[in-house]
């Protein structure tokens, strides 16, 4: 075999091993999405109950810099999809500058989102740990409720963006000329790491839908 | 590439070539040897758990001890051990072999599923030493988020940890099933073994994570202040259990289809017969898998689920029956006609064929709306539930280790002994837990450690039956170390089965086949 050294000695070839690889991750994010499904299940349900409580609630959050947010997630998710076209092409240096960019944008939208939570904090929004919420609103108990969903949420999301960065750097570490690269095992990874990116981007637009848009 | 005699077993000795290997039958004897302990740890507390109910008072422990006792019994035996058992024990070993494979398509994840496992054990085992759990295997809110003074916490985060042991198990077992069969391997050949693996693998998957997202909803309740169980801010504790049953109706199957994997396995080579209807055998595997996540609302008849929902999911769960009534009338048609050797793994598999039922049927019982009033909560539930879990996939599990014993190790184990055991396991798991169904209909409450004086005979009944089946545990221990020692050698196909894993030598090398084999007939080709 002329590229045995990239093959695991369990598969029979190189297409296996790709196959596997990807259906490997189509069905860890199967698992995923049925994680937050959990989740936004029981926010669908609690906002047909409480409507109007959440809406109201809803309307506490910052809409522009979430929608900034977006703006800049959805960004890196065109980066990310540059840097598989790159892979692709045979340009592994080309695509880790692209991963670089897909970094940067990721970590700008967790710091955007650090300095949001720290807003809501400040402002008495953040009904964790035992600390004061000062809602100033109607129905206060049920934007409780909202909050500690939007905690939860953007919390788990962010968690997922965490992993989602320190894959790309350690692929962007990997990628360097001197770390002895094999360029379809490269490709593999790339392809892989951009899966799950994209599913982390594709969850945000649900989050961002649910808890900043519907606010009436 | 490998010397004559040298096999997956004797090409390394050292505790590293344990703990660090990636070859899935390395793998399944340390989970082997963990749920193993998670077996005794559990049954500890059940034996605890029986002596109590001896005497009408309660006695020997305090109520809030009983609750602890009985919390620490389900959790462990249902998440340590019958989730992960014949899957994680058995599917690991055999599924590579079965589809003619080196290994499953991940074995670092396979290893890694391990380590996770175990890690989410000690939580859960420090959860039972730092004071112990009292809210039952099923966490319910609010009781677990804002009243329960126990280790909550632990207890929950350990299920939540060993959740992705499952989730990548199920993973890596989906992945081999389609990628990496054999030349000539269809999917209408695989042994029905593989499809009930599958099929679990499928459900680990998707239930899982939500059972995952309802405990972790738990521990950020306690931990955080989070709230959204708390019926003060007008959170609904009944969400929880909507998100809990979702996972673990499902996951009732996950503690039933291996075992049918297995016993298909066994009654087709110890009849000598195909198996009767493959195709509606593979058909009702994946329906169960299928309608298994539709009726999870039985378990909240009387919780306060709306009178419509519950027509539903009574009808529903009426059709779930149906699948395994056909698998089980499948397996009678096997068996008529054939030429029955009653081995160990044969009893345990005809024992498994009569407490499946009848725990089945209970199930149907349950399912119908206006006697599950009566019924819930009560004995007959838990009867109902242990024939199966107990009754059916222990079984199954004991009947699958007797059979392919011989090509894990290489080596036999006493005859006669082993069907002592076997017997002993269905006289004395039929002792321990009939009376519970008569308990039950009576009226007897489940969770309580005092009882009124008249239920005390069927009581007694059940606590020795208890004592027979422990020896009926018991008893393969001390054959199988024995086999281990003296066991005379097995032979490649010492019971003269079909299936690919018989025709590699016992025990297997590493890489299983020394060449890939070529499959060209159906599986179960006994004549
Ligand atoms: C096949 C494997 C099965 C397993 C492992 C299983 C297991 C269980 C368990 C663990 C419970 C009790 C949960 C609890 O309250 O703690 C339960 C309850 C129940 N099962 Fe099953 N079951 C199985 C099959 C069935 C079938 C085939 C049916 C009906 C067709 C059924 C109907 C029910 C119903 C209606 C309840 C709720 C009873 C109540 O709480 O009042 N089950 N089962
Ligand atoms: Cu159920």
């Amino acid at each position: 075999m002329s590229d045995g050294a990239t093959i695991a000695s369990h598969f029979e070839d190189a297409e296996q091993q790709r196959e596997a690889g990807l259906m490997g991750m189509w069905l860890f994010l199967a698992t995923e999405l049925l994680l937050f499904a959990g989740l936004f299940g029981g926010f669908a349900i609690y906002r047909g109950l409480h409507g109007d409580a959440f809406a109201a609630a809803a309307r506490h959050l910052d809409l522009p810099l979430a929608t900034a947010n977006t703006v800049i997630l959805l960004t890196s998710g065109l980066s990310m999809a540059l840097a598989e076209r790159m892979a692709h092409a045979g340009a592994p240096q080309l695509a880790r500058r692209w991963i670089a960019v897909t970094v940067a944008l990721g970590a700008s939208f967790l710091a955007i989102k650090g300095y949001e939570w720290h807003h809501e904090y400040s402002e008495g929004l953040m009904p964790l740990l035992g600390l004061a919420f000062e809602y100033d609103g109607p129905d206060a108990a049920q934007a409780h409720l909202f909050f500690d969903f939007y905690f939860a949420m953007t919390g788990l999301h962010a968690l997922h963006m965490l992993i989602g960065l320190a894959a790309l750097v350690l692929l962007w570490m990997l990628g360097r000329p001197r770390a002895g690269l094999q360029p379809d095992r490269y490709i593999r990874q790339v392809q892989i790491t951009g899966m799950y990116w994209a599913f982390v981007d594709v969850v945000w637009v649900f989050v961002f839908t649910s808890l900043y848009l519907l606010r009436s | 590439m490998s010397e004559p005699g040298t096999h997956y077993l004797n090409e390394g000795w050292t505790l590293r070539s344990w703990l660090l290997t990636t070859d899935h039958k390395r793998i399944a004897w340390m989970y082997f040897a963990t749920i193993t302990v998670f077996f005794f740890i559990g049954g500890l507390a059940a034996l605890l758990i029986r002596l109590e109910l001896l005497t009408p008072a309660g006695e020997m422990v305090e109520s809030d001890t009983y609750n602890k006792l009985f919390s620490a019994h389900g959790i462990v035996m249902v998440w340590f051990f019958l989730v992960p058992s014949i899957p994680a024990t058995m599917g690991n070993f055999l599924l590579p072999l079965m589809l003619g494979a080196r290994d499953l398509a991940f074995p670092k994840l396979n290893l890694l599923s391990w380590y996770i496992f175990t890690l989410g054990g000690l939580f859960t085992m420090t959860a039972v030493i730092a004071g112990g759990v009292d809210t039952g295997w099923t966490f319910y809110t609010p009781y677990s988020t804002l009243f329960s003074n126990s280790a909550v916490v632990l207890a929950a985060s350990g299920v939540f940890v060993v959740g992705f042991s499952s989730i990548l198990t199920g993973l890596n077992f989906i992945v081999t099933t389609h990628k990496m069969r054999a030349p000539g391997l269809t999917w209408m050949r695989l042994p029905l073994f593989c499809w009930a693996n599958y099929a679990t693998s499928l459900i680990m998957i998707l239930a899982t994570p939500v059972l995952s997202m309802a405990l972790l909803l738990i521990v950020l309740e306690r931990v955080l202040g989070i709230g959204i169980f708390d019926p003060e801010l007008g959170g609904d504790p009944l969400l929880f259990q909507h998100l809990f049953w979702f996972y673990s109706h499902p996951a009732v199957y996950i503690m039933i289809l291996p075992g049918m994997g297995v016993v298909s396995e066994i009654i087709t080579c110890f009849a000598r017969r195909p198996i009767f209807g493959y195709t509606g055998m593979v058909i009702s595997i994946m329906a169960i898998a299928l309608f298994g996540f539709i009726v999870w609302g039985h378990h909240m008849f009387v919780a306060g689920q709306s009178l419509y929902a519950g027509i539903l999911f009574s009808f529903f769960t009426f059709l779930v029956a149906v699948p395994s009534a056909i698998k089980t009338l499948n397996w009678t048609a096997t068996l008529y006609g054939g030429r029955i050797r009653f081995t160990a793994p044969m009893i345990y598999g005809l024992s498994f064929l009569g407490l499946f039922t009848i725990g089945g049927l209970t199930g149907v019982i349950l399912a119908s709306l206006a006697v599950d009033i009566h019924l819930h909560d009560t004995y007959f539930v838990t009867a109902h539930f242990h024939y199966i879990m107990v009754g059916g996939m222990v079984t199954a599990y004991l009947g699958g280790l007797h059979f392919w014993w011989p090509k894990i190790t290489g080596r036999m184990y006493s005859g006669p002994w082993s069907i002592v055991a076997a017997l002993a396991l269905f006289i004395g798991f039929n002792l321990t837990f009939f009376p519970q169904f008569l308990l039950g209909f009576l009226g007897m409450p489940r969770r309580y450690h005092a009882y009124p004086e008249e239920f005390q005979l069927l009581h007694v009944m059940s606590s020795l039956g208890a004592g027979v089946l422990a020896v009926g545990y018991l008893l393969p221990m001390v054959y199988f170390g024995w086999s281990l020692w003296r066991g005379k050698p097995a032979g490649d196909n010492p019971w003269d089965a079909t299936g690919l894993e018989w025709q590699t030598s016992s025990p297997p090398p590493k890489h299983n086949f020394v060449d890939t084999p070529t499959v060209t007939t159906r599986p179960y080709d006994y004549v």
